[in-house]
């Protein structure tokens, strides 16, 4: 076993993870926002995008936020201010409640809760009273119904999400995710342990079900009914300006990054590479320069995942709002609800 | 009250207590006495909030999870989704009140007096021993499905008689 790291003090381990929770958080956002919304959909429609500021336009999400920065702070006359400044601020901070339980290394965590799932689906609940009040504090007829579009969309799309994971927890055994991440990579498949054994696999339908619904979640493309710009102007977001929309627009991103981490731990082997390939039994023996190793294989994970909602982003035209919900409640809950029966069973007959 | 003082009793954990417990003291007055639903609504969810705090503080995750699940992310997203469908008002609003809010108060007093009575009455003398840490969801688990089963199933019973109730009650046709 290979000792390289030094001891880190207690208030060093928790500046670390402060600053790592930051980076998890804004980095993703970054990276999303010039690779696929500048870059990506520019390719998709044959123009090259913002080519200007730095080599590529890489430089041109700097230049974006020092736009918004400076741009003034409008608050309508009629609006709750109150409310309308605390809006954003929960819907960003309830991202970096989420990105809290997400593993990163064998002891690259921020806080390893026995009951992770189960929290990182709860406080993603959260965003919903920004957005909710979001609109109603903006005083404005659009504002109002883009509230309460997203809050509705929300609400039917968690259902879905919640159930999909309990397979995963099935078969894990657990709701740590640390733990998910073991049962990954220690598993084999039919005795052949070359690649682990992935939830995907087995859970490909619950996969493809949480992947739904963390599009919806995020009202991206074809769920955006509660920003659809063609019908509500922008929805919840009308009035906001300056650095109140620039917080929106980073916690959007940043939200669909976590998603993606927490997609890659629960159903793609998160941090982990099969134990096997390097002779570990259990968490314990995982060498050290797996807590730098681990974020990168976490960031190409999220970088595939947030690579396939963008996809589906740019390519769907939107759905219309009692399709969403039909498709919620008739096709996603039930599918989820037979997923969950089923790996009981097969859980307790193996 | 020598037990809120015993050597073994930890600190950090009380203190942490009285400032959640003056926060949701607070919000629970503005609940009463904003001028506004939603701003009473979003009190609410301080007060709520600083219920899963407590359960945090006394190890108990899985239930302070529970809590931010079902009373944050469900119960008031539904209670101002509902507020914000019918009346949504911005500014204060008069007649707000019910008639016979001054009843209230010697209901609550009463309420709390016995509350108290009991509590001190039954563990008054006793320190609770601190946690090891938060308890496994694996235990907790093992209690409901072995000696609370029946009561669980009970539950679940009653909650989908309501569940399928409201939906005959709410259907038209």
């Amino acid at each position: 076993m290979l000792h390289v790291a030094v001891e880190i003090p207690y208030w060093g381990q928790s500046l670390l993870r402060v600053l790592g929770g930051i980076a998890a958080v804004l980095l993703p956002a970054g990276t999303i926002v010039y690779l696929f919304l500048f870059k990506m959909m520019s390719f998709m429609q044959s123009r090259l995008g913002p080519m200007e500021a730095g080599p590529f336009g890489s430089m041109q999400l700097f230049a974006e936020v020092g736009k918004w920065l400076q741009k003034e702070d409008i608050i309508p006359e009629n609006a709750d201010e109150r409310i309308y400044k605390m809006a954003p601020i929960i819907v960003l901070v309830s991202t970096f409640l989420l990105v809290v339980v997400v593993p990163f290394g064998p002891d690259a965590w921020f806080t390893n809760f026995s009951a992770g799932v189960f929290y990182a689906l709860a406080i993603g609940s959260v965003s919903v009273i920004g957005i909710l009040v979001a609109g109603w504090s903006s005083a404005n007829k659009y504002s109002l119904l883009g509230g309460l579009r997203a809050a509705g969309q929300l609400i039917a799309y968690e259902l879905p999400m919640v159930l999909a994971v309990v397979g995963v927890v099935i078969q894990a055994g657990s709701m740590n995710l640390q733990d998910i991440v073991v049962a990954q990579n220690t598993g084999s498949i039919f005795g052949w342990d070359g690649i682990g054994f992935p939830f995907v696999i087995t859970q490909f339908l619950g996969f493809l079900i949480f992947m739904i619904a963390v599009q919806a979640e995020l009202t991206q493309v074809p769920f955006d009914m509660p920003i659809a710009e063609s019908e509500l102007v922008s929805g919840y977001m009308t009035e906001y300006s300056g650095f109140r929309f620039l917080i929106f627009f980073i916690g959007e991103f940043a939200t669909a990054g976590v998603f993606a981490f927490i997609a890659s731990v629960l159903f793609l082997g998160g941090w982990g590479v099969p134990f096997a390939w390097f002779g570990w039994d259990s968490l314990d023996q995982v060498d050290n320069w797996m807590n730098i190793g681990g974020p990168l294989i976490m960031l190409t994970k999220m970088m595939v995942l947030t690579g396939i909602i963008m996809w589906v982003r740019f390519s769907y035209p939107r759905f219309r709002e009692d399709q969403l919900q039909r498709f919620a409640w008739k096709v996603l809950i039930p599918l989820s609800l037979a997923n969950i029966a089923v790996t009981a069973i097969v859980k307790v007959a193996i | 009250m020598s037990a809120l003082f015993a050597a073994d009793v930890n600190v950090a954990q009380n203190v942490g207590f009285y400032i959640i417990a003056a926060v949701m003291l607070y919000g629970a007055v503005r609940i009463v006495s904003t001028r506004n639903v939603v701003h009473a609504a979003l009190w609410l969810v301080l007060v709520l909030g600083g219920v899963a705090a407590q359960y945090v503080l006394a190890a108990a995750e899985f239930v302070a999870v529970s809590q931010v699940m079902v009373y944050i992310g469900a119960v008031m997203v539904l209670f101002l989704f509902g507020i914000m469908l019918t009346r949504a008002t911005i500014g204060s609003e008069d007649g707000l009140n019910n008639r016979g809010w001054g009843l209230g108060i010697p209901v609550a007093l009463l309420l709390a007096g016995t509350m108290i009575w009991v509590i001190v009455d039954e563990y008054g003398s006793s320190v609770i021993e601190s946690p090891d840490g938060p308890m496994p969801t694996t235990a907790l688990s093992d209690v409901f499905l072995r000696e609370g089963l029946v009561p669980f199933l009970a539950l679940s019973f009653v909650l989908l008689a309501a569940a399928i109730g409201a939906i005959v009650l709410a259907r038209k046709d």
